[in-house]
């Protein structure tokens, strides 16, 4: 078998796909839901926060499965996240230098990738028993799930709440109360709890389609 | 003095951990099904907090910084180690979770058989990292501020994480849709309690 078919045999496609439904990081596993909501009142810090994430956890995990045999178990901790504190200072010196604007609004957040339960949950999980490939495949899986949910709700939030998409406008001006019109920005959709009841409902709309995933 | 108190106010109720920055969900989410296990977790919270946000300011004021390493003589003037923090931070906060471990088993078992699993799940714990990363970018201008802060937001974090167990507990006896049922009826209530601690700050809306 070449390297090329391996790599997108049946096994591995799973892999990445399985944490958009059944195993979907935040809606089901509810990890790493810390650092990021803050991030989706807007669409392109969310898009780039859920990159960023995509990086570190693919990457973490391919480390730290090639180290899995030579790590102590009683210290693997530490190593770990030194190994994920290493990469979010890379991915955070990256944003400085490329995209200066939108780390400036990620703030402390790109920082706070280091305690993303994604992160330590895929090694923990996944990459301590298996190979660095398939480690690789599963933590840009997981990463991209994650990455889709903030995606969701910073869609939902810009529009409804600033009437914009990408900082573009898409609810015509004319259509404000103060030009004439009838149409009024919901306040709400741009602070914190917006962002949580979102989330609500977006489970809920999982969990509706996908009956297993209801909790007894 | 009056600076302190609005500070420990202030990262109570306007700067909640939780309601405003979302930080120490995992744990918020996972562990908030009785009120006893969130007081004990929110316990071990605040004191990691008022231990880690100090001594990293030290390190912060006194390594780090853009000039902080001028102590050691006029050539190190212009050494900034800033882009080490997050390392260092995090090793630090690994380190005294550790130590905090230590004694609380050596002196009081009975909190330890308590706290379990919590104590060690700490250092992971966003709202401790996200502490000391605020307190760096907000830039407080001497220890007592950093430990003020460090200790309100711990008490916030708590206030939090019992509130909304205690309000788990009763919600076990309503009538919830059975696909919103624990995760998706859980984040939707703490959207509402956020709501309830917004009307802390007089509620401010920016629109740009």
């Amino acid at each position: 078998m070449s390297e090329k078919e391996s790599l997108f045999s049946e096994k591995n496609i799973k892999l990445f796909t399985d944490p958009f439904n059944n195993g979907n990081p935040i809606t089901v596993l509810v990890l790493g839901i810390c650092s990021a909501l803050a991030v989706t009142v807007k669409l392109q810090p969310a898009i780039v926060m859920g990159l960023s994430v995509t990086i570190v956890t693919g990457f973490a995990s391919f480390i730290i499965s090639l180290l899995r045999n030579t790590i102590p178990n009683r210290i693997r901790i530490i190593v770990q996240l030194v190994v994920v504190a290493a990469l979010v200072i890379l991915v955070d010196q990256i944003l400085k230098a490329y995209v200066y604007d939108v780390s400036k609004q990620l703030s402390v957040f790109v920082g706070l990738i280091i305690t993303n339960c994604i992160i330590m949950g895929r090694i923990e999980a996944f990459a301590l028993g298996n190979k660095p490939l398939p480690s690789l495949i599963d933590g840009l899986g997981n990463g991209a799930a994650y990455g889709m949910i903030l995606v969701i709700v910073a869609f939902c939030r810009e529009l409804l709440g600033s009437g914009t998409l990408f900082g573009i406008r898409i609810v015509p001006e004319s259509f404000y109360v103060k030009a004439g019109g009838f149409y009024e920005n919901n306040g709400m959709m741009v602070l914190p709890p917006a962002a949580l009841i979102i989330l609500g409902v977006i489970i809920w709309v999982h969990r509706s389609v996908n009956k297993k995933l209801i909790e007894k | 003095m009056e600076n302190l108190i609005g500070i420990f106010v202030q990262s109570i109720f306007i700067n909640n951990m939780i309601f405003a920055y979302f930080l120490g969900m995992c744990s918020f989410l996972a562990v908030s099904k009785k009120v006893s296990t969130a007081l004990g977790l929110g316990a071990a919270v605040v004191f990691v907090l008022l231990i880690t946000v100090p001594v990293n300011y030290l390190i912060n004021k006194y390594l780090l910084q853009a000039g902080a390493l001028s102590w050691l003589g006029e050539q190190y003037n212009d050494v900034d180690l800033g882009f080490l923090s997050f390392i260092i931070f995090i090793a630090v906060i690994a380190w005294i979770v550790q130590v905090v471990e230590m004694i609380v088993e050596k002196f009081t078992p009975t909190l330890y058989n308590q706290l379990g699993i919590f104590l060690p799940l700490i250092a992971v714990n966003c709202a401790v990292l996200g502490a000391s990363l605020f307190m760096q970018e907000r830039e407080y201008s001497t220890v007592a501020e950093a430990t003020v802060f460090g200790f309100g937001s711990g008490i916030g974090w708590l206030l939090g994480i019992v509130g909304i167990a205690a309000i788990r507990e009763k919600m076990a006896y309503s009538k919830v849709p059975p696909a919103l049922k624990g995760l998706g009826i859980t984040f939707i209530v703490t959207g509402l309690m956020a709501i309830a601690f917004m009307s802390f700050s007089g509620i401010e809306i920016k629109i740009d």
